[in-house]
């Protein structure tokens, strides 16, 4: 990828971050780096296309460690948790045979595999060589008669969050509008009730947890055509440009892909969120008021009223149980503040919240939930928020994965909000999980068995130094 | 002799193996107070962090020099010297390995210069050892990676000077990544059981064994093997290597200090035990321990009440070379029959094992070696699970990643009490699938719980 191509997918004018410095150009700094790659970014985004084959071209250090790793679920095809590589050899990098062994494994892959289509991702050993893999995945396409897609990655183009918006581009570039939606089953029409054809962007399935929601949808009269990227076939990414609507769902990073969407098609979008009762019912509501669809809006409401009682009713023990307890949440960006949303819904008192990739508005939707007192921790160190952690005397600590054990090593109860997880909370039925997950950790008998130190040795361990990691 | 097979197809399809980079990092993480450093872009580290993290469920220490675009092309040496740096402030480790990855071998990175140039720059960290490492991913494994960095650490920490078996009670062991934490600790006593003192070379059970300290966490490592304990080993009466991969290291070892070293391809079944506790006899100068008989004794019966059901089982086996070598001559030594072996890399060692044939390759060409056969079980890593699915038969895990379950990294498999332990599990596997004749009923006979009228005495 050109210097003048990055420069140009750094520029997102729907983004909040866009005024400020590019997160690309923040150099990272040796030494002291958490989080993946461009590569990574580019691949996680992806990989939940159930039906197609995700090529990574490259040595085994990029995808030998890293293969069915995500928690997107699929309803079908599983595809997409089979790890593949070009697996490059001293040889294939001092010859420069790497191209003609790319093009022997899509041959293998194709025939072996039958996928919808192949996704071929650059990595920094052969971006370093120059290979044109746009070319490569071109002649490769033609000859299987299967798309091959090229997803220009390499690592050292920068960080994870560029990859995902890559991996959008690569979507609107190459997919997005090369195929129709299918006929709705005759079966699944209901007299009277509309059908509206919308898209999901940047909703994973993670967990499972889009399955919490479609039925909601299905229910609503609202078609999905595509969910990008959880549970997607190739064939619905390629149709879903003749959506009337895209909800973009937790990501600045896919913002990108609705706003291209709205500059070629017209198609317009929001953003929201399915994490905690008061966000799903308003991107619920936020359908019918966008669609401009007054029986849908009415219909809305008599879900949004049956399904909010419902879920009061079953958490009522919980809020019981969880009232007053403090959480500390370290998630950057927009589940910075979509997160505090559903633990509020807990009872729970967020103490502070991480805002390391949040942007301004993020910013200010937190002020508004947590008022102007609002604590946010920029810092991403281990040390960092174990020291927060303490200073706010938090109950528990709701983060990415990369803190989950530092965390259990300082004795301090874990819910674990990343996207490797098994565990899906979007929804009504997700905030139930979520508030059974708080109080399985929270209210373990094991915390203070493991504070307490050895009969024969005294006092207590001091969590809160321990926490410290002093 | 084997036949060793190697790939032919252009692609990995369900990745066996991982880079070696990782494998080198692995060895860093069994040494005290350290911090490996993989110098290249900061996903590498990402990922291999990511990984030991799920199989270990440990804060896993490793840090990148995150190369990225314009030091990627202008060079990046500028970021090893400060990473280097800001790790030595912000860490206080007491040994960094330096690893140079895919992207920084491609590149062309003078690793030993650069480390130069940070000593000349940085004196007041003269004190933090740093060991560099070239790991390039283009060719090896974990496995081979690892060695290459227990050479490294050997070159570069052990005191060349020592007179050979002045502490004559102390042996080295130099521990194969196919040895679990709960391998090494069964290693471990299995050494003191004969008033020897070992000191492992890399001691991941003392690392990465999972346990809670007061301190709570730490961005370095929680325990392994002691600089000090490293610059001794050349005072060693013996050097036990465990694993053919870690051959060459053991190469290194005893020309730079004189001490003889013992190698064991592995420590399951009975033959390699007996082997291990005879070394161990005769380099202790010590009768073999009452409690090491009682143990042995235990698997004989073990074997005797097992062999039936192992003498039926078929099975289909992938993992890195050393810990193939291990599995395939324990199962084939309790009379099982491995069907499918495949190696993630190439290994002088495969040959010798007791097969007909050894592929070189993925969990892709384990499951078309398998599938004529129809195998009783698969052994490989979590990855496999898929694999035994679509084959429907049961896994049994070993090896990397293991991130489905929990407690593989520390299950041990070795020695008499471990084989003793495998065989169980093995046995309890197969038995579910012993021969047996399917029912037969006449046709001349009524349906089962047939009505009364239909007997000829109800006729009349």
């Amino acid at each position: 990828m050109k210097a003048n191509d990055i420069l140009a997918l750094q520029n997102e004018p729907a983004c909040g971050h866009n005024g400020k410095s590019k997160s690309g150009c923040a150099r990272p700094k040796p030494g002291a780096t958490q989080g993946g790659c461009c590569f990574d970014g580019a691949r996680s985004a992806l990989v939940p296309i159930v039906d197609a084959a995700h090529l990574v071209h490259g040595p085994i250090g990029c995808a030998g460690s890293s293969w069915d790793a995500r928690g997107s679920r699929s309803s079908g095809p599983a595809l997409y948790r089979i790890g593949m590589t070009t697996d490059l050899a001293d040889m294939d990098v001092i010859l420069g045979s790497g191209e003609q062994r790319l093009q022997d494994a899509i041959g293998h892959i194709v025939r072996r595999y039958h996928p919808a289509a192949v996704f071929l991702y650059n990595t920094c050993v052969t971006a370093l060589h120059g290979e044109d893999i746009g070319a490569i995945a071109k002649a490769a396409g033609a000859r299987s008669g299967v798309p091959v897609i090229p997803v220009d990655c390499a690592g050292f183009y920068g960080n994870k969050n560029f990859g995902n918006r890559i991996a959008g581009d690569v979507l609107l570039k190459h997919v997005i509008g090369t195929g129709e939606p299918d006929l709705i089953p005759p079966a699944a029409l209901h007299p009277g009730i509309r059908i509206h054809d919308v898209n999901l962007i940047g909703e994973w399935n993670v967990g499972g947890e889009f399955w919490n929601v479609a039925p909601l949808l299905d229910e609503l009269g609202l078609r999905v055509l595509c969910t990008l990227t959880g549970d997607a076939r190739f064939r619905d990414i390629q149709g879903m440009h003749r959506a009337e609507l895209n909800m973009v769902v937790c990501s600045k990073a896919m913002l990108s892909v609705a706003r291209g969407m709205q500059e070629r098609w017209g198609t317009p979008f929001f953003e929201g969120s399915f994490y905690g009762m008061a966000d799903t019912s308003q991107a619920l509501r936020d359908f019918a008021r966008h669609l401009g669809d007054p029986d849908l809006a009415a219909r809305t409401e008599v879900v949004i009223a049956r399904e909010e009682a419902a879920t009061a009713a079953a958490l009522a023990p919980y809020r019981q149980r969880l009232t007053g307890k403090r959480v500390l949440i370290f998630s950057g960006g927009f589940k910075s503040w979509s997160v505090i949303s559903a633990m509020q819904d807990l009872g729970l008192a967020v103490v502070a919240t991480g805002t390391e990739k949040s942007t301004e508005e993020d910013k200010a939707r937190i002020r508004g939930l947590m008022g102007t007192q609002a604590q946010m921790i920029d810092d991403n160190d281990q040390n960092a928020l174990l020291r927060a952690f303490r200073e706010h005397r938090a109950d528990i600590l709701a983060a990415g994965d990369r803190y989950i054990y530092p965390a259990l090593k300082a004795r301090v109860p874990f819910l674990d909000l990343d996207h490797v997880r098994d565990i899906g909370y979007a929804g009504y039925a997700g905030i139930i999980e979520f508030a059974r997950q708080v109080a399985i950790s929270v209210e373990s008998p094991v915390w203070r068995q493991v504070r307490a130190r050895a009969r024969w040795a005294g006092s207590s361990v001091d969590a809160a130094a321990i926490a410290l990691g002093a | 002799m084997a036949q060793v097979v190697l790939p032919t197809k252009a692609a990995a399809v369900s990745p066996l193996k991982v880079s070696q980079a990782m494998g080198a990092s692995l060895a860093f993480l069994g040494l005290e107070r350290a911090m490996p450093l993989e110098h290249g872009a900061r996903g590498c580290t990402a990922l291999s962090k990511l990984f030991f993290m799920r199989h270990f469920r440990e804060p896993i220490a490793l840090q990148t020099t995150a190369m990225e675009e314009f030091t990627t092309i202008l060079g990046a040496d500028d970021n090893v010297v400060e990473a280097l740096r800001t790790i030595c402030v912000k860490d206080q480790p007491g040994v960094i390995g330096l690893i140079s990855t895919g992207l920084a071998e491609t590149q062309g990175a003078d690793v030993p210069r650069t480390l130069q140039e940070f000593r000349t720059v940085c004196p007041q960290f003269a004190h933090v050892a740093v060991v560099p490492v070239s790991a390039p991913d283009t060719p090896g494994c974990l496995e081979t990676g690892y060695a290459i960095a227990v050479t490294a650490i050997i070159e570069a920490l052990v005191t060349a000077a020592a007179p050979v078996a002045c502490r004559p009670r102390q042996v080295n062991l130099l521990a194969s990544p196919m040895l679990t934490t709960g391998d090494v600790e069964a290693v471990r006593e299995w050494i003191e059981a004969f008033d020897l003192h070992p000191v492992v070379l890399p001691d991941l059970a003392s690392s990465l064994d999972g346990h809670l300290i007061e301190e709570g966490y730490s961005s370095l490592t929680y325990g392994g093997t002691s600089l000090a304990d490293i610059a001794t080993m050349g005072a060693s009466v013996a050097t036990l290597v465990i694993g053919p991969s870690l051959g060459s290291a053991a190469t290194v070892l005893e020309e730079r200090t004189g001490v003889p070293s013992f190698h064991f391809p592995g420590l399951m079944g009975l033959a390699a035990c007996d082997a291990f506790t005879d070394a161990l006899r005769q380099i202790a100068e010590r009768p073999v321990p009452e409690r090491v008989e009682r143990q042995r004794a235990r698997l004989l019966d073990t074997m005797v009440d097992c062999h039936f059901v192992l003498g039926e089982a078929r099975l289909a086996v992938a993992a890195d070379p050393d810990l193939l070598g291990q599995l395939t001559r324990f199962l084939t030594g309790m009379g099982a029959t491995v069907v499918a072996a495949v190696a993630a890399a190439a290994a002088p060692a495969l040959a010798d094992l007791p097969l007909d044939r050894v592929i070189v390759g993925d969990l892709e060409d384990l499951e078309d070696a398998a599938r004529p056969h129809a195998v009783h079980a698969l052994v490989t890593n979590s990855h496999g699970v898929q694999t035994a699915a679509r084959l429907g038969v049961p896994l049994l895990r070993a090896g990397f990643p293991q991130h489905d379950h929990f407690g593989g990294h520390a299950r041990t498999w070795v020695g008499y009490l471990g084989t003793r332990h495998a065989l169980f599990d093995f046995a309890n596997v197969f038995s579910v699938h012993r021969r047996q004749i399917p029912a037969y009923r006449s046709r001349f006979r009524q349906p089962e719980g047939g009505v009364a009228e239909n007997r000829a005495g109800a006729l009349s």
